[in-house]
């Protein structure tokens, strides 16, 4: 493997264009495989979803999965997409243990939607309009795990084993034009556009576009040009790159090994490129096959798609709103700027925002507690907040035991604790706990402070750090007390008065 | 008339992962010529009031529900398999030492 000495990403820009073309494959979320009906049920055992239609077998014949073919046109029109009236599958030739069948059903020439656009929202609010050329069906492949080399690469392995449980899902796959006049932004395009397309799809209901379960991944292909010229440069194809982080490093990284070849002369080879997310580097996979090398033909075995212009207008008037003017939308009605907004998004609380106040929560506080708190704890525990065990209508409930002074933010933030670890519901846990805020501060307070004079010496070691000891205050403010004062309440008037901290 | 090259049979042959001798690169060569010629002589048939034809019969948007249908178990998948392991069907090395 050669080292390559990048070139700054700076200096290569000053010199040269990117040209980018984007391609998307989306792994659909129907319940069966694109031709025939095995599951596509994750996580079942090695070949268990097959029959003989996906392993090729001889004389199984194929069939179109009905919401296969209304998701293409429905990720087709929200792309403002032409749906064709008439077009076909087409066999795409390859030797490759992957597909059993030698091929794989895809289509060439006639895609089922064509020259679109998406709209994408850079992170300073500036609009980039990222053309689309065809969104086409096929299917996916075979998973193959490699054996007896290091690291289960195929590079070096004795032999490979195939489950083809995957073998025949859906995939969209999505294509752009290729992107110019990006310059400098181009990678951060490219995040911006998967960004986009992810919500997109996410919106649409055809696919939970889980990036990091390889449900939605990215292949990067880049050229350079000198700054000026009108012909593109050879590019390269950076595959299956599978985070949008990863999409924008990918990017950064060609334009500047592309940059650091040209640079000293040489010439970029068009192949593929596995993209290493160690590093962000990328490693030169296979020459690229030329189109005509897949000597694809159409699939005689499927019959034309030709949709109905009256399903496809009904299609298109079910589209939900879309994605961006959604966010645009909740940003002007929420109060908040492009780049709170922004965070929003980042952080996957749109959805459970808008569910918080349709529970009856004002929106600063919907968007307080899931920016906060909740996005906190989704993010420690390394899982999407939409797993956290609390529901929208819980944390509208803590909002409105806030809003009615029942609760301060402080207690608000152990109910939630409370709701998060199981205790029950908002009220329970502030039934259980104990949690309203103490109507008597006054008569509190001067018990807390009669119980400091009385202990001088304690009090004094509580000052000086050693919190541990404030129980024997609480022991006293609680005997004061006859035992009616909250004593989580006592204990923090007592660290609070003396300056101690837990 | 196409032609074939004995270097076109032998992009084909890698294609297609067959191993060729060089006698059987000329053998085929003219074999395949032979072949697309006759089907091109369907060009000379067709008009211009004949549309391509990928399907005989007149039928589109053949489709079934989304739902699922028993799939085969493992075993029965596996059955025809040359070779198998941890219930997966075994190939040999996909890439030489590169």
């Amino acid at each position: 493997m050669t080292v390559t000495e990048l070139v700054s990403y700076e200096d290569a820009l000053a010199t040269y264009d990117p040209v980018m073309g984007l391609e998307v494959h989306v792994e659909l979320g129907t319940k069966t495989k694109m031709f025939c009906g095995c599951s596509t049920a994750l996580g079942a055992e090695p070949n268990s979803q097959t029959c003989p239609t996906c392993l090729g077998l001889p004389g199984a014949l194929p069939v179109m999965n009905a919401i296969g073919v209304e998701s293409a046109i429905k990720i087709g029109l929200a792309l403002h997409c032409e749906i064709a009236e008439w077009c076909r599958f087409a066999r795409k030739n390859y030797f490759y243990p992957d597909m059993p069948k030698n091929f794989q059903t895809s289509q060439y020439d006639e895609p089922i939607a064509f020259n679109g656009y998406l709209d994408v929202q850079l992170e300073d609010g500036e609009i980039f309009r990222v053309d689309i050329e065809r969104a086409h069906m096929e299917e996916d492949t075979g998973k193959s795990t490699h054996v007896g080399g290091a690291t289960g690469r195929i590079h070096g392995a004795s032999h490979s084993l195939l489950d083809y449980n995957r073998a025949g899902i859906p995939l969209i796959e999505i294509v752009t034009k290729p992107i110019v006049g990006a310059g400098e932004r181009a990678p951060e395009v490219a995040k911006a556009y998967v960004a986009e397309l992810r919500e997109l799809i996410k919106a649409l209901g055809v696919s939970e576009a889980r990036m990091e379960m390889g449900q939605m991944r990215c292949d990067v292909n880049l050229s350079l040009r000198l700054n000026g010229v009108e012909k593109f440069g050879t590019r390269s194809e950076t595959k299956n790159v599978n985070s949008l982080r990863s999409v924008e490093r990918a990017a950064r990284y060609e334009i500047q090994r592309h940059a650091a070849v040209l640079g000293s002369g040489g010439t970029i080879i068009q192949e593929t490129r596995h993209f290493h997310e160690e590093d962000g580097s990328t490693t030169a996979g296979r020459i690229k096959e030329e189109a005509e090398d897949y000597r694809y033909f159409p699939e005689p075995d499927l019959v034309p798609v030709a949709p109905a212009r009256d399903w496809v207008e009904e299609l298109r008037a079910g589209l939900p709103e879309l994605p961006r003017l959604r966010r645009k939308r909740l940003r002007e009605e929420w109060g908040i700027s492009e780049h709170e907004m922004q965070s929003v998004l980042n952080a996957g609380v749109i959805d459970l925002i808008t569910a918080t106040i349709e529970a009856g929560a004002d929106a600063a506080s919907a968007r307080k507690w899931w920016m906060g708190e909740l996005a906190r704890r989704a993010n420690e525990e390394s899982i999407d907040p939409t797993a956290l065990p609390i529901t929208p209508t819980q944390v509208a409930r803590v909002a409105e035991l806030v809003a009615d002074g029942g609760l301060n933010d402080k207690l608000a933030r152990q109910v939630i604790e409370g709701v998060l670890a199981g205790e029950g519901d908002p009220d329970t846990v502030v039934d259980k706990r104990g949690l309203k805020i103490v109507s008597d501060e006054g008569a509190l307070g001067t018990a807390v402070d009669e119980a400091i004079a009385a202990n001088a010496a304690i009090a004094d070691k509580i000052r000086g750090g050693k919190v541990a000891a404030a129980g024997a205050l609480v022991g006293a403010v609680m005997k004061a007390t006859r035992g009616q004062a909250d004593a989580a309440r006592v204990r923090e008037l007592i660290l609070e008065r003396l300056g101690a901290a837990e | 008339m196409p032609g074939i090259t004995r270097e076109e049979v032998a992009h084909l042959a890698r294609l297609s992962r067959l191993e060729l001798k060089d006698e059987e690169l000329d053998h085929f060569a003219g074999q395949l010529d032979v072949i697309i010629g006759a089907v091109a002589r369907v060009a000379d048939v067709a008009t211009e009031d004949v549309p391509p034809t990928s399907h005989p019969l007149p039928l589109t948007n053949v489709m079934r529900s989304d739902e699922v249908h028993p799939s085969l178990t493992p075993q029965e998948a596996l059955s025809g398999a040359p070779a198998q392991e941890q219930q997966r069907f075994k190939v040999p090395q996909i890439l030489g030492e590169e």
